[in-house]
């Protein structure tokens, strides 16, 4: 089902560094739950709608009203970098 | 005296009766934590200095005129997924290992102003991502009944804790069981929540869609005062429902004559162990001669609702984990050369297996060309399964049966096996899909199937009972009847 | 699509993708205030706009409103049903790892906007409008191996609109843009300011050869333009570049060009090594949108009036040239100042008696329309103030065109007494007293200075009788300065005349 190359495809997306020696291990794994999975493929859902949600909720929407957070110090000190009161990354090509 | 084995409602009275303060079962409750945790290792954090900072200000509330709030001044330890703010939060992962939340979840903000008292937080499986605590960054938790067995999971810490008298609350969690199946192994009761009954702000997200906090506790009759306590609209989360919380607690009621009991034949599956399909029956029978009407019900397709969440959660899963990229919070790689690396090696150092696993397949069923043949269609048979459920809710009040296939398994068979807690919790997950309310409470105990009880009597089964939308009320009916006339909630291991 | 008449030219194919931070006051999901001109880094942010683990978005109900209200302007169809989806891709300026979006059911949709180019009416077909979240702004400090990230704009409301690729040149283009603008800050919708970024214009354009009838086979997305005068030089300059290409058999490559101000040409930037899969999928957190028939009923009941309803307005009811109807109209704030101005003039019409006519009524009405592009305009833009925000308010600014009218102060002093009102407000007359600006009609007064001058240039009053006209001139001129530059011109022309022709 799965190789490697294609699990090395998704490791870029979702940007997950795996180690070469997992890469086998993954495939196989993902394999196994895609083989599980495969029954659903059979099942008629004809007529039948996407779940997006169970509530049944409609419009749940608020105010357009400001709150200042009071917490942005505790915000900013859980940042492994900042300078200058902006965050800080290596640079962007 | 020995304060450990009583409920929170025992507790109250004796607050409230002055016979002892905040503070001192606060110290008793952290010195067991202290003398026994290193077996269960059921806590990632005890935070000792504002556990007693907040058992004082309950004094000072206690002391003073007036009735006292259910939860003023009693412990209790909240499954570390809730965001603490100022007490190191992590969900058992190494990417939050040194993470403080600048902010409270909901429901922590209403225990705090309950008067709570919180002692720590505990472990669970990564983010959620299991059914044994296995995957944990911090090691799996101990079953308190044996401590060479799992206590289930995701919520296995506060399961654990709870189980070994060193809380007598906590809260938890769950996706797809993550309450009633870890309850079912400890041997405790737990109640998970119609999804959007209480409120998901600041529980860190696994599936979105799924995920409900809720809380285990010794007797049913504590989780309906939990339950009005952690419940209700919050503007801080759109999905939480606008139906306004009953009194489930003064509501409750032993008399459960003529309320009609479904037990479904599909959960009664294949490979379930023959104790816990016998003690399950025991309790049926023990309903029955409470005065409901029992019978069977036919729910179909039982069998895909794992299925269905393999797909779904994943999916949810993976992309709830995008945000941790060691920019903002959390772990960054001190490896990383530029910023792809910045992305892919905090996120490869930080997250486990499991979490891997679930961010890869996610990945691919949402990637452009899988998305209908997987998501879409699990989506469309989850429409079946939710279908299926209010047609049987149509015939009966309630639904009950086992919380899980067997008793709690031993340390080490879950953690590669990628389908052990779609199989382990292929009792819980199609109500959970449907968003149903659940609790899961003791009735007995049976052997392992691999033979080696520590004892006699085996280990700790769990009774579901499952209701409709919103239907918390009957649920805890059912529980709390059930725990008038048994005493399956009143053993305890000796840890 | 349309279809396209095969031709025998080189056709542009031009299509918009148009990003507007609405005006709201605060964020889109989360209470964190919307402040397109906050200076410090990470002000206006929170633990939602932040990203922390078990924050959740909640809709902002002002910010649907608006984005349907967008939507109903440009001839949308807003369905029942709307939602929002999950846009995955990382990046440092997007806090989540995703940017809540929509996908396949925008809240507007198959719309379309007449615009008058150059005198000719053209419809440009609107594909959708979509609601989604802004990210923040990355910094890139020179010569730094470092980047800065500021989120005071991450999780602002942000509406894209996109067009069908209808437009043919930078002239459509710039009709089209300024008339969307014009729209959008009519509603109340936006600031639309491309310099401050609340409104940004990424046009898609492309060349067909000569006898092509299909849509052609690449596109160039042109990015970093700030203003619609850029828009139009951008686009001209590429459908030029494309055709050389084509014209030498090329195929223009399919890549984002920037466009650079200095150079007033495109560059290419860097292209993007890989397609994105955005994983799009409903976003669990949000429960769907619903626009009832009675809530879009109710907001076409309270659509302000538009651009092209006001155009034709201010010209049938006051004959104003288009090039002042235009200039009035693209200032949304001025129109509406110019309006009170003219309802005050109205008002002293009706109280002054029938006698003064309409003809006198668009007199003051084209005064208006000048003093209001003109010397207001200048002081306004001095000053970088709107209208309603000058201290001059529109019945002082009334009555100043009444003196004028009435020959009580001349064009020159009104405009001293103008900048007084502009820069401490204030009434006119009081103002006009205050500088000794007020114009005499006495007829005695002016006849005593008259004599004065005719005995002291009897020169000159020879050389007009001798048929010199010039010298008449010199005479008022006399006059004028013996009467501080008081007198009205008017009566003292015409004493003058009747005096030396006597």
């Amino acid at each position: 089902m799965l190789n490697i190359e294609e699990i090395k495809k998704l490791a870029k997306l979702a940007r997950i560094e795996i180690a070469e020696e997992d890469l086998e291990k993954f495939a196989s794994q993902l394999s196994s739950v895609l083989e599980y999975v495969e029954e659903l493929k059979n099942v008629n859902t004809e007529g039948l709608l996407e779940v997006d949600q169970v509530t049944g909720l409609v419009n749940i929407q608020r105010a357009d009203t400001v709150v200042v957070s009071d917490n942005r110090e505790e915000i900013f000190s859980q940042a492994p970098e900042m300078k200058d009161g902006y965050y800080k990354v290596k640079a962007i090509l | 005296m020995q304060f450990e084995h009583l409920s929170i409602t025992e507790l109250r009275k004796k607050l409230d009766a002055k016979e002892l303060s905040s503070v001192e079962l606060t110290k008793y409750f952290l010195s067991r934590i202290n003398e026994l945790d290193k077996k269960v290792n059921s806590f990632v954090t005890v935070c000792e200095n504002e556990a007693l900072n907040s058992a004082t200000k309950a004094d000072e509330f206690i002391n003073s005129p007036g009735e006292n709030p259910f939860l003023c001044g009693i412990p209790y330890a909240s499954k570390d997924l809730f965001c603490t703010k100022g007490v190191r939060t992590t969900a058992s992962s190494k990417i939050l290992d040194s993470y403080i939340p600048p902010h409270n979840a909901t429901v922590e903000k209403k225990i705090k102003e309950h008067y709570g008292v919180l002692v720590g937080k505990t472990n669970l499986d990564e983010f959620a991502h299991g059914s044994s605590t296995e995957t944990s960054a911090y090691g799996p938790s101990k079953n308190p009944w044996d401590l060479n067995r799992i206590p289930g999971g995701s919520s296995g810490g506060s399961t654990a804790a709870l189980a070994a008298g060193l809380v007598p609350w906590a809260t938890a969690t769950e996706t797809g069981g993550s309450i009633r199946q870890p309850a079912s192994l400890c041997g405790v009761s737990g109640w998970k929540p119609t999804y959007g009954r209480v409120s998901r702000y600041g529980v860190i997200a696994m599936g979105s869609s799924l995920d409900c906090p809720g809380a285990v506790a010794h007797t049913v009759e504590d989780l309906a005062h939990l339950a009005e306590i952690m419940s209700g609209q919050d503007e801080k989360d759109s999905t939480t429902g606008v139906q306004p919380v009953p009194q489930y607690s003064k509501n409750l009621s032993s008399n459960i004559s003529g309320l009609r009991i479904g037990v479904p034949k599909q959960y009664f599956v294949e490979g379930m162990e023959e104790d816990v399909k016998n003690r399950v029956m025991d309790a049926v029978k023990q309903l029955e001669k409470m005065g409901a009407k029992i019978s069977e019900v036919d729910l179909p397709n039982t069998r895909f609702g794992s299925l269905v969440y393999a797909i779904i959660c994943p999916s949810e899963v993976s992309s709830n984990l995008m945000r941790y990229d060691g920019i903002r919070y959390g772990h960054l790689s001190q490896q990383a050369k530029n910023l792809l690396e910045v992305y892919e090696k905090s996120r490869g150092e930080g997250f486990g297996s499991e979490a891997k696993r679930r961010i890869l397949t996610g990945t691919y069923v949402l990637t452009a060309g899988y998305y209908d043949a997987y998501y879409k269609k699990a989506q469309k048979v989850r429409r079946l399964i939710m279908n299926e459920f209010s047609e049987v809710f149509k015939n009966v009040d309630a639904l009950v049966c086992p919380s899980s296939p067997n008793v709690a398994v031993k340390i080490g068979g879950a953690k590669e096996n990628p389908l052990f807690g779609y199989i382990a919790d292929q009792l819980n997950i199609p109500s959970s899909l449907a968003g149903l309310p659940a609790i899961s409470m003791p009735c007995g105990f049976g052997m392992p199937s691999d033979g080696e009880a520590p004892s006699m009597d085996g280990l700790p089964v769990g009774l579901q009972v499952i209701g409709p939308q919103w239907g918390e009320q009957t649920v805890f009916n059912i529980g709390y009847a059930y725990q008038q006339e048994t005493d399956w909630h009143r053993k305890y291991p000796g840890v | 699509m349309k279809n396209f008449e095969s031709s025998t030219e080189y056709k542009p194919v031009i299509g918009f993708e148009i990003h507007v931070q609405l005006a709201t006051k605060s964020k889109m999901f989360s209470p964190a205030a919307n402040n397109p001109d906050e200076k410090v880094p990470n002000t206006n942010i929170d633990e939602i706009v932040t990203g922390q683990p078990g924050t959740l978005p909640v809709a902002n109900k002002e910010a649907i409103r608006l984005s349907a209200l967008v939507g109903l302007a440009l001839n949308c169809e807003i369905d029942e049903w709307s939602k929002f989806d999950r846009k995955h891709y990382f990046y440092p300026d997007l806090p989540k790892g995703y940017q809540i979006s929509q996908f396949d059911q925008p809240i507007a949709k198959e719309g379309f906007l007449e615009v008058n180019v150059n005198g000719k009416m053209k419809r440009f077909g609107v594909t959708r409008a979509h609601l989604e979240e802004d990210a923040g702004k990355n910094v890139h400090p020179e010569g730094l191996p470092y980047s800065l990230v500021d989120y005071n704009r991450a999780g602002c409301a942000l509406l894209e609109i996109v067009t069908e690729p209808d437009l043919e040149s930078g002239e459509d283009a710039k009709s089209f843009l300024t008339e969307l603008r014009n729209i959008i800050r009519y509603l109340g919708a936006s600031s639309c300011d491309m310099e401050k970024g609340t409104m940004r214009v990424e046009p898609n354009i492309s060349v067909r050869k000569p006898g092509e009838t299909t849509l052609p086979k690449y596109k160039v997305e042109v990015k970093n333009i700030n203003s619609i005068k850029f828009a139009q030089a951008a686009i001209d300059y590429e459908i030029a570049r494309q055709i050389e290409i084509l014209k030498e058999d090329g195929m223009p490559k399919q890549v984002t060009m920037g466009w650079n101000e200095k150079t007033n040409s495109t560059v290419e930037q860097r292209s993007k090594e890989e397609a994105n899969d955005y994983r799009y999928f409903p976003d669990p957190d949000l429960p769907p949108m619903h626009f009832s028939p009675e809530y879009l009923q109710n907001l076409k009941n309270h659509m302000p009036e538009l651009p092209a309803q006001k155009r034709k307005r201010f010209k049938e009811e006051f004959n104003l040239p288009d090039a002042d109807v235009e200039n009035l109209i693209s200032w949304k704030e001025l129109a509406a100042y110019f309006e009170c101005v003219v309802s005050e003039i109205d008002n002293w019409i009706l109280e002054a008696g029938n006698h003064k006519g309409a003809e006198a009524r668009l007199g003051l009405i084209k005064n208006a329309a000048n003093w209001s592009l003109g010397e207001f305009s200048a002081l306004l833009n001095q000053k970088l103030l709107n209208p309603d925000e000058a201290k001059v308010d529109p019945e002082n600014f009334a009555e100043m065109l009444m003196l004028i009218a009435e020959g009580k102060i001349s064009s020159s002093a009104a405009k001293q007494v103008f900048k007084v009102m502009f820069e401490k407000g204030g009434e006119p007359d009081n103002i006009v007293k205050d500088l000794g600006l007020e114009q005499t009609s006495d007829e005695g007064a002016i006849l005593t200075a008259i004599e004065k001058v005719i005995g002291a240039n009897e020169k000159a009053v020879l050389d007009f009788k001798a048929g010199q006209e010039k010298s008449f001139g010199f005479l008022v001129g006399q006059t004028m300065k013996e009467l501080k530059g008081k007198g009205n011109p008017q009566v003292i022309n015409e004493l003058l005349r009747k005096k030396l022709q006597s």
